[in-house]
């Protein structure tokens, strides 16, 4: 078994263009590090936190591949030719490229910003029926299984990381079941983290590393030999509105 | 010299009885079937979408539910501040707490994505939620509600009702301040994350709710031919002018706090200043419409005795209500939230714009069919049961009127 | 209060005669439901993943704790998947024929139809297979072993996933 683990690995190094293999990270750490993935049968458990890492410094001028890949993979937008009768302001986006202009200097980036996964979701707080939730491992979904369409998550998330769903879909994916009245958001691709755990690589950095931007870093939060934490470690990164103190999974650089 | 004052059941049976619940049903129904349209389609034929999340059908929504828990201020003033003039109109007051409630409540749970899942916000509850919380609120004051007016009707029970009422009259003291905090709690919106949202929805409710009590009693006493005196008229317009002031020096209160931190120019612009309809409607319809035009009705001492004028003012307080409800819901949602201060951002998700809604005809015929729910009710139970005395006149209700009235009034308040 | 209760009496007592009607004049004509065939089996033994009988009655027990253990704990078992409940008794979509949710065709409505009672699975979960899906049970006469023992060298990923399974079972 570990056989296949250790394909599924580099697999990993050579998907991601190299660049993990990049970093100035003995083998032997990352190796210690690649924990196997999760067992299908045993429950995910808070010895992780998963969160993620952008560089909006590497983010690409005009470039949406993140969201394109997170289109392809969990079958939102346009591409897919989702919600059909839905106005633009009523179709969901799971993730968005924001471009931010300093009104002082003018200097102007973009970065893409979707659910932020919280330590202390506000979602999850208001939610009446316990459909909004966070997993032991910080990941934080919509149950839509208990979801009434409240839509109160939508008004208490400061990102505006939700969306409702404003008619009936079809041919949803298997990976990402979604449906009328019930709202949804970014799911840290977590059937992928399920599979691959700390190997996994969201669609969105998988996009952007085929693009060549590599501006993602995907990884175990809780585990101080992990990329992202040592990138974190070294260089630190920016929460969006830390004075909320939600403590967020994802983290930025460069804004 | 003291007479008693007895209830009747309502014994007009002629056409305009039933063509009040005629109208009123067709209302439920018109509302009815804007909700299976909506509920079919899916929310895509409202004007609400992921920016304005909450629209017209939250406005009339919370309206009512804070309109409910202040209709029982009436049977409260007369249970536990013992304001003898109050005490018969306590039934009329605790029926209409009950049906303005579940006249709103019918609204929220027919504009859910999923109301087909009634039940699951019945059975699953995260206790950390204001929502959840208000669900255990709603259906503790219909029950409490319930028990009191059990407790005011049943002259064996006579003796509760003064215990049973302060309990009711602190339950729905607690549940506005829950309502409030729905928007107060939320810590990501310029608008909301006020602890004064809590004090200003409860005196909003105080507000609303005697506006809706005056024009369904004044109603209600015209059209069963009993006699509702001028002084204890009186003494309810002047209260009703009491808390439409209460609303003003909140709402003032709440801008002030806002206006001297500069985190919240920007929301204060856009509703005072710049925000195109929000901000009309904020001063014509919530200041000018709903506040100043009927304050003077009230206290003009020609006007304030035209029960013509007093009902009108009721009326505007309701329209300005809506309208309030309209400017913090609505408003409070359209203005964008701050991901970045002092950058400006743009994006395929409407970031940093002003959110556009325009209400669809369904939100607005849902909920008015809420007020046909509520108001059908009222008609209907007020036949069936003795809820409205048979006379109300000054020297039966309101022995002691004059020129203390307005004092005690004011007090009462 | 009995004239409140009066005009209930009569009307509680006409909506119900009205409900008793129903079966009489229905009832007896419903069909017997044809319940489309399975496309694989889960053993040689065993049609489905438990046996027929405890499938029919108790299917919603299992698809329901799957359920909150995938959604909430990420357990990503195969065997009482809805997933697999799909790829194994709904036939992948073609072109000119998918059959939906809605129609009698569908493993699940032709029983639900029958029973009377609402699916409220599909509004979010896809009520075909994928395309490319692949059954973690073995094809219908296919001959081969038990659910998950396919020993291909191709590593996919889902092969690699039923071998992570595998080995804890």
């Amino acid at each position: 078994m570990s056989e296949h683990v250790d394909t599924s690995r580099r697999r990993f190094i050579g998907g991601t263009a190299g660049a993990a293999a990049g970093m100035s990270i003995a083998p032997g750490v990352f190796l210690n590090q690649v924990a196997q993935a999760k067992p299908a049968d045993q429950p995910v458990t808070s010895e992780n936190r998963w969160g993620m890492l952008i560089d909006t410094n590497k983010c690409g001028d005009g470039c949406d591949a993140c969201v394109r890949g997170c289109m392809e993979e969990n079958g939102w937008g346009d591409i897919n030719d989702s919600e059909p009768h839905s106005a633009p302001e009523q179709k969901a986006q799971w993730i968005r490229i924001v471009e931010l202009r300093d009104t002082r200097t003018g200097y102007a980036h973009q970065l893409p910003l979707m659910c932020q996964h919280c330590k202390h979701p506000p979602c999850v707080d208001v939610c009446p029926t316990g459909a909004s939730m966070k997993r032991a491992d910080g990941i934080v979904l919509v149950d839509k299984h208990i979801c009434i369409g409240c839509r109160y998550c939508m008004m208490a998330c400061p990102y505006k990381a939700r969306s409702f769903i404003h008619e009936d879909l079809q041919d949803q994916l298997v990976v990402a079941p979604r449906g009328k009245g019930t709202v949804e958001s970014c799911t840290l691709c977590v059937h992928r983290v399920d599979r691959d755990g700390a190997d996994a690589v969201p669609a969105c950095a998988e996009a952007c590393a085929a693009e060549g931007h590599d501006a993602f870093v995907f990884g175990d939060l809780n585990d101080p030999n992990s990329e992202i934490s040592r990138q974190l470690a070294l260089h630190g990164g920016t929460e969006i509105r830390a004075d909320l103190g939600l403590d967020l999974g994802v983290r930025y650089r460069g804004i | 010299m003291k007479k008693t004052i007895h209830f009747r059941e309502v014994t007009n049976n002629g056409t305009g009885y039933w063509g009040l619940i005629g109208i009123l049903g067709l209302i439920v129904a018109i509302g009815l079937g804007a909700t299976y349209y909506m509920e079919h389609h899916g929310h895509y034929v409202t004007g609400m979408n992921n920016q304005i999340v909450w629209g017209i059908p939250h406005v009339f929504a919370v309206f009512l539910i804070v309109a409910a828990s202040g209709a029982l201020n009436v049977a409260s003033i007369g249970s536990v501040f013992g304001k003898a003039p109050y005490k018969p109109l306590a039934p009329l007051s605790g029926l209409l707490a009950v049906t303005l409630l579940i006249g709103g409540l019918a609204i929220l749970v027919l504009d859910l994505g999923r109301p087909d899942r009634l039940i699951v916000a019945m059975t699953y509850y995260n206790f950390k939620s204001i929502f959840a919380w208000n669900i255990i609120l709603y259906n503790g004051f219909i029950a409490i509600v319930a028990v009191y007016l059990w407790m005011l009707m049943d002259p064996s029970k006579k003796q509760y009702s003064s215990t049973v009422g302060f309990f009711a009259f602190l339950w729905r003291l607690i549940l506005t301040t829950g309502t409030g905090s729905i928007f107060g709690f939320i810590v990501a919106r310029q608008a909301y994350d006020a602890a004064i949202m809590a004090p200003l929805f409860v005196v909003m409710s105080f507000s609303f709710g005697l506006a809706i009590y005056l024009l369904v009693l004044m109603a209600g006493m015209k059209w069963t031919g009993r006699p509702l005196g001028d002084a204890l008229l009186r003494r309810l317009k002047n209260l009703l002018g009491v808390f439409v002031g209460g609303v003003l020096y909140f709402v003032l209160a709440y801008h002030l706090t806002n206006l001297y931190a500069t985190e919240h120019h920007g929301y204060e612009h856009f509703l005072l200043l710049g925000g195109g309809i929000y901000t009309q409607l904020f001063w014509i319809g919530q200041i000018l419409i709903g506040s100043l035009i009927p304050l003077a009705m009230l206290y003009h001492p020609g006007l304030g005795r035209s029960r013509t004028a007093i009902g009108w003012a009721c009326a505007l307080v309701i329209l300005g209500g809506l309208t309030q409800m309209y400017t913090i819901i609505i408003g409070g949602q359209a203005y964008p939230l701050v991901l970045f201060p002092g950058m400006e951002v743009s994006s395929s998700f409407y970031d940093g714009v002003v959110a556009e809604y325009s209400p669809a005809l369904p939100e607005f015929l849902l909920g008015i069919g809420g007020f046909g729910i509520a108001l059908i009710a009222v008609a209907l139970a007020v036949k069936v049961l003795p809820f409205m005395p048979q006379t109300l006149e000054d020297a039966v209700a309101d022995p002691h009127h004059g020129g203390a009235t307005d004092a005690a009034a004011g007090k009462a308040a | 209060m009995t004239r409140l209760f009066k005009p209930l009496q009569s009307l509680v007592l006409a909506v119900g005669m009205a409900f008793l009607a129903i079966p009489l004049l229905a009832g007896a004509e419903v069909p017997r439901p044809d319940i489309p065939q399975a496309n694989a089996r889960y053993s040689e033994a065993q049609g489905c993943v438990e046996p027929t009988e405890e499938m029919r009655k108790n299917h919603m027990e299992y698809i329901l704790h799957q359920r909150d253990e995938t959604m909430r704990q990420g357990v990503r078992t195969k065997q009482y998947s809805l997933e697999e409940c799909i790829n194994c008794h709904v036939p992948k979509p073609e072109s000119g024929k998918i059959v939906r949710s809605d129609s009698k065709e569908h493993f699940c409505s032709s029983c639900h139809s029958y029973a009377a009672v609402k699916i409220d699975c599909f509004s979010c979960h896809r009520d075909t297979p994928m395309p490319d899906a692949e059954p973690g049970m073995h094809r219908l006469g296919g001959g081969k072993g038990h659910h998950f023992t396919e020993t291909e060298t191709e590593l996919t990923a889902d092969v690699l996933r039923a071998a992570t399974e595998e080995g804890l079972q």
